[in-house]
């Protein structure tokens, strides 16, 4: 199967390639709401302006479980819930691949508080949304999915590997997955120790390469430069933001989605490898 | 997805019992456990008094001792400093460093589960801050608290730049790395990986599990009538994964699932857990009776045992089961990757481990629960590992002798 997906474009050593169709694009951001409202700022047709959004209230989550997610779970799954609507897919069928540096930084920052101050009385619950996989977890019972979900990490590489890994489960599984990336930024002190711009998440269903109706196709290339350049953004704000916040370093694919011709982006990885993608919309 | 056999070229773990899987293997033999009665100022939080906590700990004992090489200073933290113990041991640097050198530094990728990372090192940070609220200039949040930080430091002091990233699904993360590590070949991303699963003791889950009260006052008992929690523990575990080697075992698949029932406990009839089951006999093209032993998650919680007993029944009926935990406790992220590494040694050694600690079995878990170790040879063992939000993972190991009847 593999032989068959590599391309005659790419015939250096260890040129791999992996390609899948987008099926369903789902952007939470500052001013900007939704894909719609984000295409033109992402491709530089209009000047990105930032401006803060309505609490995200994610109808995948019942408004009981709605008051007990973290943030980090109600920005994730307002953008996962978007991607699924777009690609029209009942999301009980998909698998998932959540992708954050951070995972749930107002949490931990609670917890080291507490303890530091000698107070060892965690919450069940806070302890419970503490764990990295805590989006991906209330995502599985909001959406009452029992496929495979899996959450992971690679620090300003995050969005490049969550990227990979939820191409290689559509080759794998041969069907559609749902791929979430999602960061907030830490509060005061940790805020110093990692600064982090906004509350971004950018989701995105992946299809094997045949599936219909899709958005655009996608061919996954792993650079062979070490720490080579990534694409940047043209919008001087917005560039700001994908340097300062992990998951936004995937808004380029982003951009890409958003233009009428193909093109071609540049995500680090975790250990500073290139992730070529190139992108032809449909 | 149906697996192509992958083989585990090297493996270690260290856990209380010892460094190394000879020190596994001896203390599985001769039933030694290395749980020991929780105290105040332990060496994972030795400045402060810390909680009152009637529970047992599977401590890795002379962490405080270990110096990280200079290049690699700012990783230091517990975490680090048992990752990088944990990776010195059995070979296990040299081989996984040859295996670069055979392949090519892209070709290998590196992939570890963690739960929480060095938050023992921002802990200690929050403990230390200034009057104003700031954080030590000596805290390194990437290097320590992120979950990027073991995997980032293995794979630099590896020399592998292959996909490189940290699953943190709670207590199943280093089972899925087989999984995810497996897809990787299958796509032919990578020709080998390391694979592997670090979590230290810290105060967030030690107070985290007791306010769930979830913390044994006793060593943890798994399937047993009077079982009254976990014990936490600490470890690394680390196996090299290859496309195409000869090796004593083989990854023969893997199963992921999702309860979607609740955050914190599991289905009460172990339904994500079959589903698991299921999908890693499934992937491997295995039928049931083809598995000689199941090494369970048996964490000895009192929801946990009866559901994944009901679930191992359901699918194996009377295949001999067992929980290892009561040996080295419950390493969260690093169970799955420790118990894969006690079902391989069950495989190589021809011995099935009992339950440590169990005396009287639960009549509500149905599956069949080893006591006492039993010498037999075995072809294919499954290793259980489920986790905080429904997270489940079983990935199965057979021997060489598997490998053909898979493949037919």
């Amino acid at each position: 199967m593999q032989r068959g997906l590599r391309s005659r474009e790419y015939k250096a050593k260890n040129a791999l390639v992996i390609a899948c169709a987008v099926m369903g694009i789902g952007v939470h951001g500052p001013g900007l709401a939704d894909w719609t409202a984000a295409r033109e700022a992402l491709s530089g047709a209009a000047a990105y302006v930032r401006a803060d959004n309505a609490a995200p209230a994610s109808g995948l989550l019942p408004a009981a479980k709605r008051r007990r997610a973290t943030p980090s779970t109600r920005i994730a799954l307002t953008a996962a819930q978007q991607a699924l609507a777009h690609a029209g897919l009942d999301a009980t069928n998909v698998p998932a691949v959540f992708g954050s540096s951070s995972g749930n930084p107002d949490i931990i920052h609670d917890i080291c508080a507490m303890l530091a101050a000698g107070d060892y009385q965690i919450s069940p619950t806070k302890f419970h949304n503490s764990v990295h996989n805590a989006a991906s977890g209330y995502y599985s019972i909001a959406v009452a999915s029992h496929r495979a979900v899996t959450s992971l990490c690679a620090l300003d590489g995050t969005a490049a590997a969550t990227l990979l890994e939820a191409a290689v489960q559509t080759i794998s599984a041969q069907t559609p997955v749902l791929m979430v990336c999602y960061d907030l930024p830490y509060p005061f002190p940790l805020s110093e120790a990692r600064p982090t711009i906004d509350a971004w998440a950018l989701a995105l269903v992946l299809a094997p390469p045949l599936f219909e109706p899709a958005a655009a196709h996608l061919t996954l290339t792993d650079g062979a430069e070490e720490q080579a350049l990534d694409t940047g953004l043209i919008d001087t704000a917005l560039e700001l933001v994908r340097l300062g916040n992990p998951t936004a370093r995937m808004l380029p694919l982003f951009g890409a989605l958003a233009l009428p011709g193909p093109s071609e982006v540049v995500l680090r990885q975790g250990n500073g490898r290139a992730l070529q993608v190139t992108v032809a919309p449909c | 997805m149906t697996f192509k056999p992958v083989a585990v070229s090297a493996q270690t773990a260290t856990t209380a019992v010892g460094r190394g899987q000879g020190a596994l293997l001896d203390a599985l033999q001769t039933r030694r456990g290395g749980l020991k009665r929780y105290r105040a100022r332990r060496d994972f939080a030795s400045d402060i008094d810390g909680p009152t906590l009637d529970t047992w700990i599977g401590e890795v004992e002379g962490l405080q001792s270990v110096t990280l090489p200079r290049q690699w200073s700012r990783y230091d933290c517990r975490n680090n400093r048992l990752a990088w113990v944990g990776l010195h041991q059995d070979d296990f640097f040299a081989k996984a460093r040859a295996a670069v050198a055979r392949y090519g530094a892209a070709r290998v990728a590196v992939i570890i589960g963690t739960s929480t990372s060095g938050i023992a090192q921002a802990e200690g940070a929050y403990r230390a801050r200034d009057p104003e609220g700031r954080l030590p200039e000596s805290f390194s949040y990437s290097t320590t608290l992120n979950n990027f930080s073991a995997p980032g430091l293995v794979s630099h002091a590896i020399g592998a730049t292959g996909p490189t990233f940290a699953i943190s699904t709670a207590c199943s993360s280093s089972a899925k790395v087989f999984a995810a590590a497996a897809r990787l070949m299958q796509a032919d991303w990578i020709d080998a990986a390391i694979v592997g699963g670090v979590d230290s003791l810290c105060l967030t889950t030690l107070c985290g599990f007791s306010a769930l009260e979830l913390l044994s006052p006793h060593p943890c008992r798994p399937f047993d009538r009077a079982r009254s929690g976990i014990s936490i523990g600490e470890g690394a575990g680390f196996a090299l994964l290859e496309a195409r080697a000869q090796a004593p075992a083989y990854l023969l698949g893997a199963g992921e699932s999702s309860d979607a029932h609740h955050m914190s406990t599991p289905h009460p009839e172990g339904l994500g857990a079959r589903l698991a089951m299921c999908g890693a006999l499934e992937s491997a093209s295995l039928a049931p009776d083809a598995v000689g032993y199941i090494n369970l998650h048996g964490t000895a919680t009192r929801s946990n045992d009866p559901a994944e007993g009901r679930a191992v029944a359901g699918v194996f009926g009377s295949t001999p089961s067992s929980s290892t935990k009561g040996w080295f406790g419950h390493l969260l992220g690093a169970a799955g990757i420790v118990e894969s590494i006690v079902a391989l040694l069950a495989l190589e050694h021809r011995m099935l481990p009992g339950t440590l600690n169990t005396t009287d079995l639960d009549s509500d878990c149905p599956n069949n629960v080893l006591l006492d170790n039993e010498t037999r040879d075995i072809d294919v063992a499954l290793s259980n590992s489920f986790g905080f939000g429904g997270s489940n993972c079983s990935v199965v190991f057979g021997r060489e002798n598997t490998r053909p009847r898979t493949l037919s």
